[in-house]
């Protein structure tokens, strides 16, 4: 399922040994739980886990809390090593997984 | 592709295994019901140090000292390493001091990622220090530490 | 019919990007890292989205959303039915006539969202709304409105604009205050709002009355700010404080 928006900044092509800077947005209010006496309580729901793999291995992963900023953003890098499809994955509480996929061509 | 193979490579490709104590399909802090931690800032910079003494350098902590507004300052960690399969960083904490959770996240990074070049952006509930620490494969913890003023708007909003 | 007003208005009228501080001007610069540029993404897969009601998707009779380059500019202006209507009510005239559905709503995330695909396709390029005609009166109306002091502190739009545009006030530095950088991101509200949900925030920092999102009122304020920011190009999405 995936009714997250979200946008990915990375190249298309790499040469084989390049590191490779990836920047993700994605967007969700990052909400707190509420447990305050006098409040109705909620439970908190944000991206709890986002993480990437690149030609099925995982070469990131990224433990967020309530502290991140909504929408959150992050970048990171990898190091090009075979043409291969880029996996990305957001955790959500409430069991939801919002996944996209890229395509980095390394030449 | 076959979930247990990939997690077999991963692990043998060196990416770091979480510490204990934390729940991984839950990110940091499974406690979703709750809006503070039982773990205050000291503790758990305590625990996550585990007796070892910090290096004070190393990292290049990007953090602005004055803040626009609490609810998006923007972090970039840069950590120094010799990055070979044996010693690369493995782990990335950003600690906040005064936020009712004092992790605030948690980048595991592989001897794929290159370099430690990370970037998010985080909330700050109030002027307060913001500490990193980076742990290599070696088990040595870099740490850098830098305060937030957080500035409040002028124009607070009437819905 | 309306007393020309012709107040003192600083001559010196920047955009609001030159007030930004060098973070988040970069910030506004990088579509990679500006989240308001979630909000063009989620307008643009709307702009695609065939209604319930069967009729076209805006794309099925626009073309490409490309197709909407400098459009922004010319906003708000007096529509054939003769109303001053904004961006944002173009597009729900749009929706309610052409395709068949009720109203997005103002202030909801599907009419920010498409009003910020389609505002950021004139990114760069001039305001240069029409004053002339059925505009004329709104203009006037506009401009007396941006000098009538207001709300408790009795301060009218150009005493924070023109008198003290570039001074402090508390966390902000007062722009000239201009509309180009709308629809927007705003840290504050943790997302993207509009023109007027900003006008109401001025007007609640006086203690004013905030007035209703497309209000006639605001409207012809718009009108007054594009015309005030004429030549001067188009931020949207902008990002802010
Ligand atoms: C059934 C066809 C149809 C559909 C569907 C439609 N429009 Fe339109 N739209 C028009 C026509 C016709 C005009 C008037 C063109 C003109 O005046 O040159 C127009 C005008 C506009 C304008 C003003 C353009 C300008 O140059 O001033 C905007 C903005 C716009 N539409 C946005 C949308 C959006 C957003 C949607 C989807 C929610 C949409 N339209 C759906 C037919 C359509
Ligand atoms: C007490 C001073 C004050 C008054 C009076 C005031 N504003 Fe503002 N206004 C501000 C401040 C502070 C900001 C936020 C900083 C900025 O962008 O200028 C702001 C922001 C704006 C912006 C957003 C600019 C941008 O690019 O984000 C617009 C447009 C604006 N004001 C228009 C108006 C109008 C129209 C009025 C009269 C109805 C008005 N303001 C009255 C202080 C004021």
């Amino acid at each position: 399922m995936s009714d997250l928006t979200t946008r990915i900044t990375m190249p298309q092509n790499a040469s084989k040994g390049d590191i490779i800077e990836i920047k993700v947005l994605a967007r969700h209010i990052m909400e707190r739980a509420i447990d305050a006496v006098g409040l109705k309580p909620s439970p908190r729901k944000i991206i709890h886990t986002f993480r990437v793999s690149y030609a099925g291995e995982e070469v990131f992963r990224m433990d967020l809390s309530t502290g991140i900023a909504s929408n959150p953003y992050m970048s990171f890098t990898t190091v090009a090593t075979e043409t291969g499809v880029v996996l990305f994955e957001w955790l959500e509480d409430g069991g939801a997984r919002h996944t996209r996929v890229q395509t980095l061509i390394v030449s | 592709m076959n979930r247990q193979g990939i997690t077999r490579r991963t692990m043998a490709g060196g990416l770091a295994l979480v510490p204990t104590g934390f729940a991984l399909a839950q990110g940091i802090d499974a406690t979703i019901n709750r809006s503070q931690s039982d773990r205050n800032f000291e503790v758990t910079e305590r625990e996550l140090l585990a007796g070892r003494l910090p290096i004070n350098s190393g990292i290049t902590l990007d953090i602005p000292t004055l803040s626009e507004n609490g609810n998006s300052v923007d972090v970039g960690i840069k950590v120094d390493s010799p990055w070979t399969r044996e010693d690369h960083i493995r782990m990335v904490h950003i600690l906040s001091e005064m936020n009712p959770f004092p992790v605030v996240a948690r980048f595991q990074l592989g001897y794929r990622a290159g370099r430690a070049d990370v970037a998010t952006r985080i909330r700050l509930a109030a002027t307060q220090k913001v500490v990193v620490l980076a742990e290599t494969t070696r088990g040595l913890i870099h740490r850098a530490e830098q305060e937030v003023i957080v500035i409040l708007g002028a124009c607070l909003e009437g819905g | 019919m309306f007393a020309l007003v012709q107040p003192a208005f600083a001559s010196d009228i920047r955009p609001s990007r030159e007030f930004l501080s060098p973070e988040l001007r970069a910030q506004q610069d990088d579509p990679a890292r500006h989240p308001g540029w979630l909000w063009v993404e989620q307008g643009e897969a709307l702009w695609r989205a065939a209604p319930p009601s069967g009729q076209p998707s805006c794309g099925g009779c626009h073309g490409s959303v490309a197709g909407m380059r400098g459009v922004a500019t010319r906003y708000p202006a007096v529509s054939a039915e003769g109303a001053l209507l904004n961006l944002e009510l173009r597009i729900e005239q749009c929706r309610s006539q052409r395709q068949g559905e009720a109203p997005f709503g103002y202030e909801s995330e599907a009419l920010l969202s498409l009003t910020a695909a389609i505002a950021a396709r004139s990114r760069g390029l001039p305001m240069s709304v029409v004053t002339s005609g059925a505009a004329a009166a709104h203009l006037a109306e506009g401009t007396r409105l941006y000098s009538l002091r207001q709300g408790q502190l009795n301060l009218s739009c150009s005493q924070c604009h023109d008198d003290n545009a570039g001074r402090r006030l508390r966390g902000d530095v007062i722009s000239s205050g201009l509309g180009l950088g709308y629809p927007a991101y705003r840290l504050e509200w943790n997302g993207v709002g509009s023109l007027h949900r900003r006008l109401r925030a001025c007007a609640l920092g006086v203690r004013a009355a905030q007035l209703l999102p497309g209000s006639a009122e605001y409207l012809a304020l718009e009108l007054f700010l594009a015309d005030r920011a004429r030549g001067l190009t188009i931020e949207a999405p902008g990002l802010r404080r």
